[in-house]
């Protein structure tokens, strides 16, 4: 069963009569409601595809926070073999925010780390929302590292709200963190390949977004601020999270526009959470082609087209 | 290059854009209340001599009170586009941008320079807190690259100084995206075996403190400045508790591990020169307060050598 979004509650309506209907008519052998149920099912096709053409980019925040769409473990689970989880920082803790280690894409082994925000409850509370601390960030580095020593590819899922604003993250250097996150991405000699599959949310997102290939699926954001957050400072009214989230430029179609993102990945239609294998088999498409184009540069190519590729971000605006 | 063209030119620019102030005028101090003469406080570097509160002071200033006679050359700074996502709020980016430049008189959060300190050449780059809150947009990104450019085209240290609020929400994505752009100038810089030490002042906060301001071969920061990720208001909200005042200060972050020294801002420029000699592989530095170079150093490279020399003949 599909949770529906707030714009999607029309949708709703449809879809919840073609399935009475077709409870009715299990209940009552007599009864031929097909006919019907079938047109229900067009007309509600035909919402799905309307809503989701053209969706503002604060519908584009709901769809990229929805509570089913797939995360960073349905991605490991689907897209890769032999996946052997990594874990710690070797300084503190395990972060759960954070899941990695080593994985086969195909045949390719590769290193794999992304944020996990949990499915339900309990997982979400272990996984903190998917909002990492200086572990996560600092496991992350280690992995990193260990890709670059072994000449492995890295593939990284990113999907935060942020950050975690903690105590105990501020204390053990949470800047310091993402910095030497950033820093690392920077500094790998290995391909490696960035993709936003739900919310980018600022200097969480970024620590593991500084990669040779950055793509986003397409209903996903990308952003320095939650809208919400952007709203309270700038309109002084959290509410205003709609007109924030046009401002700030946060779809994956404005980010490419911008220069800032190399790859849109589509997702099926009324967007990932509604069918999962779909989106698995596009992101699992779009890894393979960003490595294979990336597999034939050298180490310091790679590092040199990386770094001139965020030095040039900027140049050209949303006109070009 | 001849020093005319390097020294005369900002030297006058210093003295006359300096803006004139009474010398009859008061400043309270904000923190303890005393009220102070300007030209004392001025003198002190914009510290209260009561009980000692690091005020702010503009980059500008920072950047007299830093080099040796006060003189600099500004670095020039590729200019970004203007306004990139046509950003709207309740008001408009570009009008935001014009009131920020009328009461600052800046064009910009940062200024980068080069001069001497005790015939030391270096790089400085100075972000201002008082223009839109100090913060990180693209322009404070190729700040930072040409400052990083100069440092090793000059084979000089780079020193920064920052203080912002964090990232520049009317460029959005762009301006997260100098999160990555100002870590590559720092790797430019650790490539040429250059030192970068960051000076911290307050309030240093969001993506500047996660990147270019933590990745210093030497932190230091000024007493009692705000250093932190996320806000303290963010966390209490979050965890539901207060925090304790000195939370996030540089007394809490150097006990934490995160500063090699908290050092009072009369004592910086010593401490600079002092750091940045011993890692350039320098002579101990000449101490006082030093005139500007004069007509006959052709360039700052030959005052540093000669500075030197005439260091070593005095052993
Ligand atoms: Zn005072």
């Amino acid at each position: 069963m599909i949770n529906y979004l707030d714009f999607e509650k029309p949708l709703a309506e449809i879809e919840g009569k073609a399935e009475e209907l077709r409870a009715l008519a299990r209940a009552n052998e007599e009864m031929d409601v097909e006919k019907e149920a079938v047109a229900l099912d067009k007309k509600a096709a035909d919402l799905l595809v309307s809503l989701y053409r053209d969706l503002t980019p604060w519908r584009k925040c709901q769809v990229a926070r929805h509570p089913q769409r797939p995360h960073c473990r349905d991605y490991i689970a689907a897209l890769f073999n032999e996946y052997t989880p990594l874990a710690g920082d070797r300084n503190f803790a395990d972060d759960h925010a954070v899941m990695g280690g080593l994985a086969r894409l195909g045949d390719r082994p590769v290193v794999v780390i992304g944020h996990e925000k949990g499915h339900d409850t309990k997982s979400r509370i272990e996984r903190n929302f998917g909002m990492a601390r200086p572990e996560g960030y600092r496991k992350a580095v280690r992995l990193m590292d260990l890709a670059d020593r072994f000449g492995l590819p890295v593939v990284a899922l990113i999907d935060t709200t942020g950050a975690y604003p903690g105590k105990g993250a501020e204390e053990r250097g949470q800047s310091e963190a993402i910095a030497r996150s950033t820093e690392k991405c920077l500094q790998l000699k290995v391909p490696m390949i960035s993709i936003v599959i739900g919310e980018g949310g600022s200097g969480g997102a970024v620590a593991f977004a500084a990669g040779n290939r950055v793509a986003m699926l397409e209903h996903s954001v990308y952003s320095v601020i939650s809208p919400e957050g952007c709203a309270s400072i700038l309109w002084k009214d959290a509410t205003k999270m709609r007109e924030a989230a046009e401002a700030l430029r946060l779809t994956a179609q404005d980010l490419h526009k911008l220069g800032v993102i190399d790859h849109i990945i589509e997702e099926p239609q009324g967007g990932a959470q509604r069918d999962k294998e779909a989106t698995m088999a596009s992101v699992g498409a779009a890894i393979e082609a960003m490595l294979d184009d990336l597999s034939k540069k050298s180490p310091q190519e790679l590092l040199k087209d990386r770094r001139q590729k965020f030095l040039d971000i900027g140049a050209k605006g949303l006109a070009a | 290059m001849n020093w005319i063209t390097n020294y005369v030119r900002p030297t006058i620019n210093s003295l006359f854009s300096r803006r004139e102030v009474p010398d009859n005028l008061w400043t309270k101090c904000p923190e303890c209340g005393t009220m102070l003469f300007h030209r004392e406080v001025k003198a002190n570097l914009n510290v209260c001599s009561s009980c000692d509160h690091h005020m702010a002071i503009t980059a500008r200033d920072r950047l007299s009170a830093l080099f040796d006679g006060g003189i600099f050359t500004e670095v020039a700074v590729p200019e970004p586009l203007a306004d990139p996502l046509q950003f709207r709020d309740q008001k408009k980016y570009p009008d935001r941008m014009k009131a920020a430049q009328k009461k600052t008189s800046e064009s910009e959060a940062m200024l980068v320079a080069e001069g001497e300190i005790c015939r030391t050449p270096i790089i400085a780059a100075v972000q201002d807190f008082s223009f839109l809150g100090g913060s990180m947009g693209m322009y404070v990104g190729n700040a930072i690259i040409a400052a990083a450019e100069r440092a090793v085209e000059m084979k000089r240290p780079l020193v920064l100084f920052s203080a912002a609020g964090g990232a520049r929400m009317q460029e959005g994505i762009l301006s997260l995206m100098q999160m990555p752009r100002t870590t590559i100038a720092v790797q430019m810089l650790k490539e040429a075996r250059l030192p970068y030490i960051v000076v911290l002042t307050h309030p240093t906060t969001g993506g500047v403190t996660a990147s270019y301001a933590m990745l210093g071969d030497v932190h230091i920061a000024e007493p009692n400045a705000l250093i932190c990720f996320a806000g303290p208001r963010v966390i209490e909200q979050t965890i539901g508790e207060k925090l304790p005042p000195e939370f996030q200060r540089s007394e809490y972050l150097i006990d934490h591990g995160m500063l090699d020294r908290v050092t009072h801002r009369k004592d910086l420029r010593d401490e600079l020169v002092t750091i940045c000699r011993m890692l350039m592989g320098q002579s101990p530095a000449i101490r006082g307060d030093l005139p500007a170079p004069d007509a006959s150093d052709a360039s700052g490279e030959d005052a540093a050598a000669k500075a030197g020399a005439e260091n070593a003949a005095a052993e």
